[in-house]
C-alpha cells in the first residue's frame, strides 16, 4: 500500500562540522500493506521521526519516492511534491499537539471545516462524523470539555479521534505513548491496537520502546543510523536477529565468538573457544567463516548436577546472581566467557557453584562476525 | 508535618544594634530612599502644579488646557496616530515574524538585521531621513515613485504619513516581541493543523494567531503607549502643519513665552494617565498569560513550513522591507550628508558630492558638547542604575524586609511616565528648588535618564538575581567575600553598552531639559533641524549611525542582548 524507495534526507550539521551533513534518513526501503501496523523501532537519533515526517510532507526528502496505492506523493525524479496538507495522512504527534484554544468538539471538527467548499459536510453530518469519532475513542461524553482539562490519556485518544475522522488511508503515530505514565502507557496499548484491528486502519507506528513495538506491531523494521537493519514479524526480530545491533537492541543477548566447523543442512557446528555449539540458521555460511553465536539468556537453563557435556551443554560457574522479582539473573563463567542466564525464581543458585549451562535450540541466532 | 517548636535564642540588644547600624543596611536605606524620590517626587510636582494654585485645589488648568481651540482635533489625531502606528507595527512585526520563524522563506538574517533599526538609527533620524524620502516635491520617492506612478504626491508631513514613519519604526520592536511568541509554541500544534489538512492560511489564522493572543495583546498595548509618548515624529512631520498630538502640544506649550507650565501639566497628568491605563492593563495580560499559559518553552527544533508557491511573494516581501526600513533611510542620509545644499538626487548632484558637512560636524561646538555630555552621561547613567537597581532588586528578590513590595513597584512607577512628561515634571521641581541647583547642568539631564532607566535596571537585575541564586552569594560569603564583593558578580556590567546606547538616542526626555553646552547628540540633531541646517544634521547622522553600531555590536558581544533590545 505505501512503498518508500530509495528515501535519503540530509540536515545541515551544527556550525562547528561545517562540511558534514546529518544523514538523517539514508536509503531507506519499505512497503507496508494494507491493514497491518507497521513498526520503526530504534534508538533515539536513528531517524524514524524523520521518516515519518517525510511520509507525512512535514520534511522535504533530498531523494526518493514515496507513493500510496500507486499515488505518487513525492518523487524526486518525476518532480512530484504534494504539500502536507493535500496528502490526506492522519497523524498524532508525540505532544498530542492538542489546540489549547479549542474544545474537544472543535479540536475534532477542525479538519472538516477547513476542506475545500466543495467537500466540506454539512453542519449535521459534520456533527456526526465527529461525534462517531469522538465514540470509537470513547471520549463522546467530554464533547463539550475544554480541551486542557483533559488528562493525558484522553488528550492522548482525543488527538487519535482528530486523526482518524478525515478516516485517511494511513494513519502516522509518532511516539504517541511516551507521554503518558507507565500504567496508563500498557493500556493505552491494548487499546490502540484494538482500534486498528476493528477499524481496519493502515498505521506506520514509531517507538524506541521495544516492548510497545513487539506487543502492538504485525511487523517491525529496526532502524539504526538512518537504515533499516532488519524488517520481520515481531518474533523473528526477536528470535532470529540479523545483526548484533538488532540483537543487543532488542532484550538482552549474549554474543560468542566463533567460526563455522561444519554443516549439513540448515544445522550448523560452531566452534568457539569455549565449546561446541549446534545451530540451525536459514542464512548461508561457509565451513570456516567467522561467526557470532547470540544467545537470549531465558534460554539457558542451570543445572547443580554436573553430568554430560557435548555441543550445547557446557560446563561453567556461577560467578554472580541478582534476584529480579519474577526471575533470577545468574553470571555464569564458561572458558574466558561470562555468559548471562535468566531463570525462573524456582532456580537460585549461590556463587560459586559448578553448574551445567543447557542451550535450548531457540536461543541460538547465528550472525556474521563483524556486523 | 509541623515542626518542633524551637526556642529562638536571645539576640543580644548591642548585636542587634551593631547589625542595624552596618554599612549594609546604610546602602539599603539609601537605595529605598532614592528610589522612592526618584519616583515620586516628580510625580507629585506635577500633580501639585497642575491641580494647586495659589495654595487651593483647582482645575483650572485643566479647564485652560482643554478649552484651546483645536483641542478636539489634538487628541482626535493623537489617537488616530497611536492607533494607525500601531496597527501597522502590529501587522506587519506579526507577519515578518511569523515567516521568519516558521516558514522556509529566504533571507532570515536580514530580517534580524533590520530588527536593529530602532536601535541604530535614532526615531530623530529616522524621521527626517523618511521626511527626505516622502515629502511632497523634494521627497525622492515621491519624485521618483510615487509621482510618476500615481499622478500625486504622498504627503509625509500628514497623519498617514507620521503614522507610517511610526509604525515602520515600531514593526521591529513587535517583530521580536512575537518571534520570542512564536518559538516558544509548539510547532506542532501548527503541523497538526497541516496534517488535518488546513491550508497554510487557515492554519495562521485559526491555530497560530489565537496561539499568540496572549504576544499580540500586549505588543498591541505596548506600542500604544509607545506611540502615545512619541515626540520625534509629530515634532519633525507635524509641527509645521500644526498637527497637534499630546507631546508636540506639550512642548510648544513649554516653548511658548512666557512658557505655560500648568496648561503643560494639564496635558502632560492626560498623558501619563493613558499611558499608565496602558502598562497596567499590560502588566495584568501578562500574568494571565502566565497563568492560563498551555504552550510551554521547551526547547523545540525549529521547524519550517514549505511556503510552496507563496516562497516567491514572501521572499520579495522581505527583501522589500529590507529595502524600505534599512536602506532607504540610510542611503538618504548619507546621499544628503554629501551635499553642500540638500537637493534631491540627480546626476549633478551625484557626481558633485562633498565631505565639508563632516569636517563642519567635527568642528561644530554643538556636535562636541553633544558627543561629551552625551558620553558622560550615557556612562554615568548607567553605572548608576546599574547600582541602584541591583541594590533595589536584591533587596526585593533576597530580603525578607517588610515593604520591599514597595521598592519594587517605586521602582517600576516611572514605567509609565513618557519622556516628555518626566521632563515637564522634572522642569517643575528643579525650577522651582534654588536651593537644589542642578536646572541648566548635567544633573538635571542625568537625572532624568536615572528616572527613566531604573525600571529596565531593576527588570533585568533581578532576572538575574533570581537566576544567579543564592548559593553562589553564600558560598561567596562563606569564602570570606563581603557582601561588596558578591554584589559585583551579581551586578551584571553587561547592562552597560546597552544603556549608553539608549541615552545617546534619548529625545523625549531631554529636550525640556538641556541648556546651552549642556546638549546631548540627539538635542543636537533636533537644533540642527529646526535650524535647517540638512546636510550637516545627515553627516551627524551619518556618524551617529555608524558610533552606534559599534555600540550595539560590543552590546551583543557581551550578551546584554535583552537589555539592548528593550529599552
Ligand atoms: N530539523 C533538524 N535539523 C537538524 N538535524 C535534525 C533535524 N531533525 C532531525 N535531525 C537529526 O536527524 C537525526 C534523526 O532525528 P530523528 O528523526 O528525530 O530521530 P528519532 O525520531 O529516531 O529519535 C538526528 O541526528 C537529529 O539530530
Ligand atoms: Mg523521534
Amino acid at each position: 500500500m505505501l512503498t518508500i524507495r530509495n528515501l535519503v534526507k540530509t540536515f545541515g550539521a551544527a556550525r562547528s562540522e561545517k562540511h558534514k551533513r546529518v544523514h538523517a534518513v539514508d536509503d531507506l526501503n519499505f512497503d507496508v500493506r494494507e491493514g497491518e501496523l507497521f513498526t520503526l523501532l530504534g534508538p533515539s537519533g536513528c531517524g524514524k521521526t524523520t521518516t515519518l515526517r517525510c511520509i507525512a510532507g512535514l520534511e522535504m526528502p533530498d531523494r526518493g519516492e514515496i507513493a500510496i496505492d500507486g499515488r505518487v506523493l513525492f518523487s524526486s525524479e518525476k518532480r512530484v511534491r504534494i504539500p502536507a496538507n493535500e496528502r490526506g495522512l492522519g497523524m498524532v504527534f508525540q505532544s498530542y499537539a492538542i489546540w489549547p484554544h479549542m474544545n474537544v468538539f472543535k479540536n475534532v471538527a477542525f479538519p472538516l471545516r477547513v476542506m475545500p467548499r466543495k467537500q466540506r459536510p454539512s453542519k449535521r453530518e459534520l456533527k456526526e462524523r465527529v461525534e462517531r469519532a469522538l465514540t470509537v475513542v470513547r471520549l463522546d461524553h467530554l464533547a463539550d470539555r475544554q480541551a486542557t482539562d483533559l488528562s493525558g490519556g484522553q488528550q492522548q485518544r482525543l488527538a487519535l479521534a482528530r486523526a482518524l475522522v478525515l478516516e485517511p488511508p494511513l494513519l502516522l503515530l509518532d511516539e504517541p505513548l511516551s507521554n503518558l505514565d507507565a500504567k496508563l502507557r500498557e493500556e493505552m496499548r491494548f487499546e490502540l491496537k484494538r482500534l486498528q484491528r476493528e477499524l481496519g486502519i493502515t498505521g506506520i507506528y514509531v517507538t524506541h520502546d521495544q516492548v510497545e513495538a513487539l506487543a502492538m506491531s504485525n511487523r517491525v523494521a529496526v532502524m539504526r543510523d538512518g537504515k533499516i537493519e532488519q524488517i520481520d514479524h515481531p518474533r523473528a526480530v526477536y528470535e532470529r536477529p540479523r545483526s548484533r545491533f538488532v540483537a543487543d537492541f532488542i532484550g538482552t543477548s549474549n554474543f560468542i565468538d566463533g567460526t563455522v566447523e561444519s554443516r549439513e543442512g540448515g544445522t550448523y557446528v560452531v566452534d568457539t573457544d569455549a565449546g561446541k555449539l549446534r545451530i540451525t540458521s536459514d542464512k548461508e555460511y561457509s565451513v570456516g567463516a567467522p561467526v557470532v553465536v547470540t544467545a537470549r539468556p531465558e534460554h539457558i537453563e542451570l543445572n547443580t548436577s554436573l553430568n554430560g557435556v557435548g555441543p550445547n551443554v557446557w560446563r561453567g560457574r556461577v560467578e554472580a546472581r541478582a534476584f529480579l522479582g519474577e526471575v533470577v539473573d545468574h553470571v555464569v563463567s564458561v572458558g574466558p566467557h561470562e555468559l548471562r542466564a535468566r531463570c525462573n525464581s524456582k532456580v537460585s543458585i549461590p556463587a560459586p557453584t559448578e553448574v551445567t549451562l543447557r542451550f535450548h535450540e531457540e536461543a541460538f541466532s547465528l550472525i556474521p562476525a563483524g556486523e | 508535618m509541623a515542626a518542633p517548636a524551637v526556642a529562638r535564642p536571645p539576640i543580644i540588644r548591642t548585636e542587634r544594634l551593631r547589625r542595624l547600624a552596618s554599612g549594609r543596611n546604610a546602602i539599603v536605606a539609601l537605595v529605598a530612599l532614592l528610589v522612592a524620590y526618584l519616583s515620586l517626587v516628580p510625580l507629585g510636582f506635577l500633580l501639585w502644579q497642575t491641580f494647586v494654585r495659589g495654595g487651593h485645589l483647582t482645575l483650572a488648568s485643566f479647564r485652560e488646557a482643554y478649552s484651546e481651540t483645536g483641542l478636539f482635533d489634538m487628541t482626535a489625531n493623537s489617537f488616530a496616530f497611536a492607533a494607525g502606528s500601531t496597527a501597522l507595527a502590529v501587522v506587519v512585526g506579526t507577519g515578518l515574524a511569523h515567516l521568519v520563524v516558521r516558514t522556509d522563506v529566504p533571507f532570515k538574517p536580514l530580517m534580524f538585521a533590520a530588527s536593529l533599526v530602532p536601535l541604530i538609527i535614532p526615531g530623530i533620524l529616522h524621521t527626517i531621513a523618511w521626511f527626505f524620502l516622502l515629502s511632497p516635491e523634494i521627497g525622492v520617492l515621491n519624485l521618483h515613485f510615487i509621482h510618476p506612478l500615481t499622478g500625486h504626491d504622498f504627503n509625509v508631513t500628514s497623519i498617514p504619513g507620521m503614522i507610517l514613519v511610526e509604525g515602520l519604526h515600531l514593526a521591529p520592536l513587535v517583530f521580536l516581541l512575537m518571534v520570542a511568541s512564536f518559538r516558544s509554541m509548539d510547532p506542532s500544534l501548527e503541523e497538526s493543523a497541516v496534517m488535518s489538512g488546513a491550508p497554510l492560511r487557515s492554519v495562521f489564522f485559526r491555530i497560530t494567531l489565537p496561539l499568540a493572543r496572549p504576544a499580540l495583546y500586549a505588543a498591541i498595548l505596548i506600542m500604544a503607549v509607545r506611540t502615545l509618548e512619541s515626540f520625534e515624529v509629530p515634532a519633525v512631520l507635524g509641527l509645521n502643519q500644526h498637527i497637534w498630538v499630546f507631546t508636540s502640544r506639550i512642548w510648544s506649550t513649554l516653548n511658548a513665552v512666557p512658557p505655560d507650565y500648568s496648561t503643560a501639566g494639564a496635558y502632560a497628568m492626560s498623558l501619563l494617565v493613558l499611558t499608565t491605563i496602558g502598562v497596567f492593563w499590560h502588566g495584568r495580560l501578562a500574568n494571565r498569560a502566565r497563568a492560563y499559559q498551555t504552550v510551554t518553552g521547551k526547547g523545540f527544533r525549529p521547524r519550517a513550513i514549505p511556503l510552496g508557491k507563496w516562497k516567491w511573494p514572501a521572499t520579495v516581501l522581505i527583501l522589500a522591507y529590507f529595502v524600505v526600513s534599512v536602506v532607504l533611510p540610510l542611503a538618504i542620509l548619507f546621499y544628503a550628508s554629501t551635499q553642500q545644499f540638500y537637493s534631491p538626487p540627480t546626476h549633478y548632484t551625484l557626481t558633485h558630492l562633498t565631505w565639508d558637512n563632516y569636517k563642519t560636524v567635527y568642528h561644530d561646538p554643538l556636535v562636541r558638547h553633544g558627543f561629551k555630555n552625551s558620553l558622560i552621561l550615557g556612562l554615568g547613567t548607567a553605572t548608576a542604575v546599574m547600582l541602584i537597581a541591583a541594590v533595589a532588586s536584591w533587596i526585593v528578590v533576597r530580603t525578607r524586609l517588610r515593604g520591599r513590595w514597595l521598592i519594587d513597584n517605586l521602582a517600576f512607577l516611572p514605567l509609565t511616565i513618557p519622556g516628555l512628561v518626566l521632563g515637564v515634571a522634572i522642569l517643575s521641581i528643579y525650577l522651582r528648588t534654588p536651593w537644589l541647583p542642578v536646572y541648566g547642568t548635567l544633573w538635571i539631564l542625568f537625572i532624568a535618564y536615572l528616572t527613566r532607566y531604573i525600571p529596565y535596571g531593576m527588570r533585568y537585575s533581578s532576572t538575574s538575581m533570581f537566576q544567579i541564586g543564592r548559593e553562589l552569594e553564600e558560598s561567596a560569603q562563606m569564602s570570606g567575600a563581603g557582601w561588596f564583593q558578591v554584589f559585583r558578580r551579581i551586578v551584571l556590567p553587561l547592562l552597560m553598552p546597552g544603556f549608553v546606547v539608549v541615552s545617546v538616542r534619548e529625545l523625549g526626555s531631554s529636550v525640556l531639559l538641556y541648556s546651552p553646552g549642556r546638549e546631548v547628540l540627539s538635542i543636537a540633531i533636533w537644533e540642527m533641524w529646526r535650524n535647517g541646517q540638512f546636510p550637516e544634521l545627515c553627516a551627524l547622522g551619518v556618524l551617529m549611525v555608524g558610533g552606534l553600531v559599534v555600540l550595539v555590536g560590543v552590546a551583543y558581544k557581551l550578551g546584554a542582548r535583552i537589555g539592548v533590545r528593550e529599552a
